[in-house]
């Protein structure tokens, strides 16, 4: 079966959806759904055996041919990686959603059509080897994202939610499609394999720097890097089977993946690691540090996604030193790679089971606030071990998967001692420093997380809810991931050589030619060295600091809200919205002369500047028509005319006027043996001078006070302008002829080619089919137009507006 | 508009199908000599203001009962039809197919798909222009 085809599989199936909510309600539609991520699952985890041994699978299918744009789908072992993760955490994510959403309540064709066109795109994301179609993937994830933060639409926070993810991430996804215009520009393709194969050159460019930050702003919006990460903890407003499928494995990795991916491209800048690194690295020890300040569940749980996101940043960042030092893959540094991928995996884990246990507890009392629960222990026991297993293993404690790829973290940031370029021999200490402190918090809201919602005292007269264990089918999938968290512990290894060693080969191909050269091997304990002595301070410490957090949590209140990064995004939305619309006011004012005398003042003054710029205007007498007797009395009839127009006193007498130039020039058509012209002039005339006879029918009669208009300078100077433009162009185009003509052309070819005799109508309906179609169209529009203006008149309904 | 015109009444029975037959003419003949969808369209428009202006509008709905709103569709829908079906065929978009046939009473006559394209033309035409004025016609 073709890769790319299968990309599609959920877009198809979401076709389906709404037919078989509507039709078989009985039956919970997630049941349907299931099959399809499931079914993913098992075709790409067949694909491992394979990938494992360093092969790669690519599929095409042309889509615009004569742009270069084609879907190319390209699966090496940090795609696959994703592609399992996608749709294993999906199918998980889906079993969960069965038992979370109400069947009777719950709007679910919506719900599942929208979570499946995520899984597309997000599967397109990762499998894209063309830029522009990896982009495509990447807007419809955010599309989407935006469309299942707003499920609940009736909610303002939702709402609220939706959007401010859509504005931040759909910001980032823009500078990012600039950035890769310019890598394509550089590089003389769109093929992310064959700009890594050329990655040296590239680096040479002068656009090289521009696209290296404008595709790091993409990959830091949609991971939630600092500072955009304000996105996130408002986007906890989305169902939390959304939350832990697409806020916290899948659509906020797509950045980590986006970086990992182009690591090799990117990879021998400094800018690029110092970029990754620190920003990565802040926002880890920012987010875990405001972590502690959230009352709510799924906020701490927001926080510690953005966090544990800048922490895996933070590793590639390192990572792309390695490109640097001669024999990378003997140093410590080789580290750094395996660390980010590794932790990756264990995040998906862990993470995933700690979201769906906040929906649990939110589902179960009634209240994701923190301040009321307490004491669930007893009476969610099974919900408590999970909550307990997936808490301990991010705070990074034995025997837990987290324990593991944390040490890697401290080793790979230990390893930057070894590198000295980029002035990193001076700097490299503040990275295990910062790394260490971020850790530290991260131990204290994991516990956090954890005990102040299951331990303490229950407070049952808080809680919306009598508080009980979840149903057994909503606890398969976080007691599913729990197991997979203990099991990675005691089985590192097979997990690094099946997924975490192919994507490592992916992310450094200089450095290894296939997968089995990756020499790393994870062990629980590895003597008493550096790391461990970290570990063991961060468990004091941190234990410490918890044991005492109710003396200082308040310390969190004193910071001041008007200078957060959430107060200058609403600054911002507000000062958009308002300040546009003042500026709109400036010039509308709901005159149409004065819009008229915008355009035309725009006309005279961007065609005479054109005259002028390109010396254009020419004068040329010759090759000119005699002018006979007929052409004379024409003229000074339609002058005549547009005299009358002019002094008339009734409308009457001006429509009459004006009909009578138009009859003139349909004369003149005649004369010069314009037979086609003539006849459409006179046509259009007759029903142009009915339809001003009807419109005036229903205008006022002109008082007689007020029969002139008062003399207006500005307007006199524009129709005086106009006038001049129109005669200087048409002047200048009948004197020269800068290129030939194409009327030959059609002479030439309206038989032969053509098989018509009338060139105008040929142009018409062949040559500038495409130009007639827009213009049947157009005028369909106006005419739908109109009869909305005269028709259905629409009256002003401010009460029913939607917000209000 | 409230004249009761008997020679105005009386002409413009004739008259209007005068044009109507100018119309159809010069509809069809606008592949090789003056004409084409546009101006048959228009001069169709200008029976039937003809025929309001001598009538009424009720008079006029009456005697043809058009709703110019899907007449307009219509021939939207003519016209990217005939241009889309090249598709079909494997060639361009707007690829016109022509050929010669020896059709009973006209002899040989050539058969164009740009007509199918023109009939588009022409009912877009009729179509709006008669919206137009029956919109504003009509509005009190």
């Amino acid at each position: 079966m073709s890769l790319v085809f299968l990309i599609f599989l959920p877009i198809l199936a979401a076709l389906f959806i709404p037919l078989l909510f509507k039709r078989l309600g009985q039956i919970h539609t997630g049941w349907f759904v299931l099959l399809v991520p499931t079914a993913l699952f098992l075709y790409y985890a067949t694909r491992l055996p394979s990938v494992m041994e360093g092969g790669t699978y690519v599929s095409e299918l042309s889509w615009i041919p004569s742009l270069d744009i084609a879907f190319i789908a390209y699966l090496d072992g940090l795609s696959l990686l994703f592609s399992l993760l996608i749709t294993g955490i999906g199918a998980l994510v889906v079993l969960y959603s069965v038992f979370y959403l109400d069947k009777h309540r719950e709007q679910l064709h919506n719900f599942y059509v929208y979570l499946l066109i995520f899984m597309s795109a997000m599967l397109g994301v990762v499998q894209s080897d063309h830029l522009i179609t990896l982009y495509l993937f990447w807007e419809l994830t955010s599309i989407s994202s935006f469309l299942l933060i707003a499920y609940w639409y009736t909610r303002d926070r939702s709402r609220f939610g939706a959007l401010k993810s859509m504005m931040i991430t759909v910001f980032g996804g823009l500078m990012m499609l600039g950035g890769f215009v310019l890598l394509s520009i550089i590089g003389g393709t769109y093929s992310i394999r064959e700009l890594i194969a050329q990655a040296p050159e590239l680096a040479e460019h002068d656009f090289f720097i521009w696209a290296l930050v404008l595709v790091l702003l993409g990959a830091f919006t949609k991971s939630a890097q600092f500072p955009f990460y304000i996105w996130l903890p408002d986007a906890m407003e989305a169902p939390t089977p959304v939350s832990a499928y697409l806020h916290s494995a899948t659509m906020v990795k797509a950045g980590i993946y986006l970086v990992a991916r182009l690591t090799p491209v990117f990879a021998l800048s400094e800018v690029w690691m110092w970029l990754v690194a620190g920003v990565g690295l802040f926002t880890m020890v920012w987010a875990s540090f405001f972590a502690l300040k959230q009352k709510d569940l799924k906020g701490i749980l927001a926080f510690s996604t953005v966090s544990q996101l800048g922490l895996i940043m933070s590793l590639l960042g390192v990572a792309a030193a390695a490109y640097h030092v001669e024999g990378a893959a003997e140093t410590y540094l080789k580290y750094a790679a395996f660390a980010a991928i590794f932790h990756l995996i264990n995040h998906a884990t862990f993470k995933g089971s700690l979201f769906m246990i906040a929906g649990i507890v939110d589902h179960e009392t009634g209240t994701r606030d923190i301040r009321k629960l307490g004491g669930l222990m007893s009476l969610m026991p099974i919900s408590f071990t999970v909550a307990l297993i997936g808490s301990l293993s991010m705070a990074g404690m034995p025997p837990f998967n987290g324990f593991l790829s944390k040490e890697m973290f401290l080793t790979a940031m230990l390893s930057l001692q070894e590198f000295n370029l980029f002035s990193m021999d001076v700097w490299w200490i503040l990275f295990p420093v910062i790394a260490w402190i971020g850790s530290v918090f991260t131990f204290i809201y994991s516990l956090y997380f954890v005990f102040h919602t299951f331990a303490g005292k229950h407070k049952p007269d808080q809680l919306p809810k009598q508080a009980h264990e979840a149903p057994v089918g909503m606890l398969i999938s976080p007691v599913f991931l729990a197991v997979l968290v203990v099991l990675i512990f005691f089985i590192p290894n097979v997990i690094g050589d099946w997924l975490v060693k192919p994507a490592v080969a992916a992310i450094q191909p200089f450095l290894y030619d296939s997968p089995q050269s990756v020499d790393i091997t994870v062990s629980a304990w590895h003597g008493f060295n550096t790391e461990l002595f970290m570990t063991l301070g961060i468990f004091a410490i941190g234990g410490l600091m918890f044991w005492t957090l109710r003396k200082w949590q308040h310390l969190y209140d004193l910071y001041p809200d008007p200078i957060s990064l959430n107060r200058l995004y609403d600054e911002l939305m507000v000062l958009s919205e308002s300040g546009v619309s003042r500026f709109s006011k400036m010039y509308m004012t709901g005159f149409i002369r004065t819009y008229l005398v915008y355009m035309f003042s725009f006309v005279i003054f961007i065609v005479l500047l054109t005259l002028f710029m390109t010396d254009a205007f020419r004068l040329n007498f010759d090759n000119l028509a005699p002018i006979g007797v007929y052409e004379i009395v024409i003229l000074f009839a339609m002058l005549g005319a547009t005299v009358t127009i002019l002094v008339s006193k009734s409308r009457l007498t001006a429509i009459i006027a004006l009909g009578a130039v138009g009859y003139s020039i349909a004369l003149l058509f005649v004369i010069f043996r314009a037979p086609d012209l003539a006849l459409t002039q006179l046509v259009i005339e007759t029903i142009s001078v009915a339809l001003f006879l009807l419109a005036f029918y229903h205008l006022p009669q002109i008082s007689r006070k007020e029969e002139r208009m008062n003399f207006r300078f500005g307007n006199a100077v524009v129709a005086f302008g106009v006038g001049l433009t129109m005669t200087l162009v048409a002047l200048s185009a009948h004197s020269q002829k800068a290129l030939p003509s194409i009327s030959e052309f059609y002479k030439e070819t309206v038989y032969t080619e053509a098989a018509g005799g009338n060139i105008v109508n040929v142009i018409l309906v062949d040559y500038r089919g495409f130009d007639t179609l827009f213009e049947i169209a157009v005028l369909a529009i106006a005419a739908i137009g109109i009869i909305s203006m005269i028709r259905l008149r629409l009256t002003k309904k401010e009460d029913q507006h939607e917000n209000k | 508009m409230r004249t009761n015109d008997v020679m105005l009444q009386t002409a413009t029975k004739v008259v209007t199908f005068i044009i109507l037959m100018f119309a159809v003419h010069i509809f069809f003949a606008g592949h090789y000599t003056p004409g084409g969808g546009f101006i048959g369209g228009l001069l169709t428009t200008t029976a039937i203001v003809l025929l309001m202006l001598a009538f009424d509008i009720p008079t006029v709905k009456k005697v043809l009962p058009i709703n110019y709103v899907v007449l307009t569709a219509v021939g939207l829908l003519f016209a990217i039809a005939t241009a889309s079906a090249s598709i079909i065929f494997d060639v361009p978009f707007f690829t016109h197919a022509y050929d010669y046939y020896d059709l009973p009473l006209f002899g040989e006559t050539s058969l164009h798909s740009a007509l199918l394209f023109d009939i588009g033309v022409y009912l877009v035409v009729v179509g709006v222009t008669m919206t137009i004025i029956q919109t504003i016609g009509e509005d009190e």
